[in-house]
């Protein structure tokens, strides 16, 4: 087993007209075993940056934790929040830095930029970052992740149907991995509100 | 072959281990404590390589002592987790410390908690959690017979269902299991479960 896959998640995050959402599931395993099903994945940085971290956890963890420090920082010295392309740019240099000596990590990052327009990318473990203007998915069930957003995006969602179809594609996708599941965590965030829902799918 | 477990119940929380120290295939000790009594409303119980364990919980405890003296006031459990969480993801990378933890505290304002880290410093907290081989069988147990809010005598039963199951199914069980609770009044011990008991030392020989 690959020590991406020794925790297990699923990350998915999806553009829509003025909003995004950004959703993850809830296990937390070792291998084989369920620890949690209560399992933070994604965090919020500020009120329109969201970052998801898939892979091991505890480089998950350490990894928020510099982000974090990194933007408080930020916000300290420039008394504004970054943004979304700024921080991705900060996360695949700090990503680059362990190049050879890596986090075991996939970021997921999403935001709303300048006047409000939607932003998503997702990056390999050193920090090569992939943008995209429909959808990005990260975790070990990225494969089914991919296929089920592709067959269900459309462009221009609203945030209650693009809420509907996160979370479709994520319960779809979680079904058919064993070690991502027991639910899913949405987050749905347009200029004026955060949507922030539980799921519940096969609890297993 | 070391089992840890523990649970949170109704302002306690209550962390129970193995007691054997082993050696490859020589059991060294049936009576080996290895769950460190953290500070007055902390319990520290650890599971992995004996070495890392002892220099590891030590360097923990004092270090929690530590910030008590030079602050006039005690870590709170979530506090104490992330330093120790912290210590762990650091030396990581370094010269990893082979050790699962399992930390339960009692904080005034927010109740009882309990923390699983495993050896990789990933922390969590949760309401139940078990390491090693034992933990296939308390897992189970725990989520059969565990709801929130529990008294002392429904978790000390289920803690008991456990350990009978642990010994009954486990190949190489180990024989004797220590139950400590953190409460409100503190942390202690509360029980031993032992089924061999070390022999009393001999009478002198007279010449």
């Amino acid at each position: 087993m690959s020590i991406f896959e020794y925790n297990g998640s699923a990350l998915i995050a999806m553009v829509g007209k003025n909003c995004f959402a950004i959703a993850s599931d809830r296990r937390l395993g070792v291998q084989l075993q369920t620890i949690a099903t209560d399992f933070q994945r994604i965090y919020k940085i500020h009120d329109k940056l969201y970052i998801g971290l898939s892979g091991l956890a505890t480089d998950a963890q350490t990894l928020y934790q510099r982000l974090f420090f990194r933007h408080k920082l930020y916000q300290l010295r420039e008394e504004r929040d970054m943004k979304p392309e700024t921080f991705a740019n900060l996360v695949s240099a700090i990503l680059y830095e362990k190049r050879f000596g890596p986090y075991f990590c996939q970021p997921v990052i999403a935001g709303l930029g300048d006047d409000d327009k939607p932003f998503i990318c997702t990056m390999d473990s050193i920090g090569a970052k992939e943008l995209a203007k429909d959808f990005v998915v990260a975790g070990t069930a990225s494969e089914s992740l991919y296929g089920a957003c592709e067959s269900m995006y459309k462009p221009d969602m609203e945030p209650e149907e693009l809420f509907e179809t996160v979370s479709q594609a994520l319960l779809s996708s979680m079904d058919r991995d064993c070690l991502s599941g027991w639910g899913g965590h949405v987050f749905v965030i347009t200029p004026t509100e955060v949507i922030e829902r539980t799921l519940k799918g096969r609890m297993d | 072959m070391e089992c840890v477990f523990g649970l949170v119940g109704n302002g306690f929380a209550l962390v129970v281990a193995d007691t054997s120290a082993v050696h490859s295939i020589l059991v060294h000790k049936s009576n080996e404590d290895k769950i460190m009594i953290l500070d007055s409303h902390k319990l520290l119980g650890a599971s992995g390589e004996s070495g890392d364990r002892v220099q590891f919980t030590e360097y923990i405890q004092k270090n929690v002592a530590l910030y008590q003296f030079r602050n006039g006031i005690p870590l709170t459990t979530a506090a104490a987790a992330n330093f120790t969480r912290g210590e762990l993801a650091t030396a990581l990378r370094k010269s990893p410390y082979f050790v699962n933890i399992l930390l339960a505290g009692y904080d005034k304002e927010t109740g009882p908690s309990l923390y699983y880290m495993d050896y990789i410093a990933t922390l969590h907290k949760i309401e139940k959690g078990a390491f090693g081989y034992g933990s296939y069988f308390s897992l189970s147990m725990m989520d059969r017979h565990y709801h929130s809010g529990m008294s002392v005598e429904e978790a000390i039963d289920l803690v008991d269902k456990c350990i009978v199951e642990i010994r009954s199914r486990l190949v190489v069980a180990p024989p004797n299991f220590v139950i400590k609770i953190v409460d409100k009044d503190g942390a202690r011990e509360y029980a031993w479960r032992e089924s061999i008991k070390d022999a009393a030392a001999l009478p002198p020989t007279t010449a």
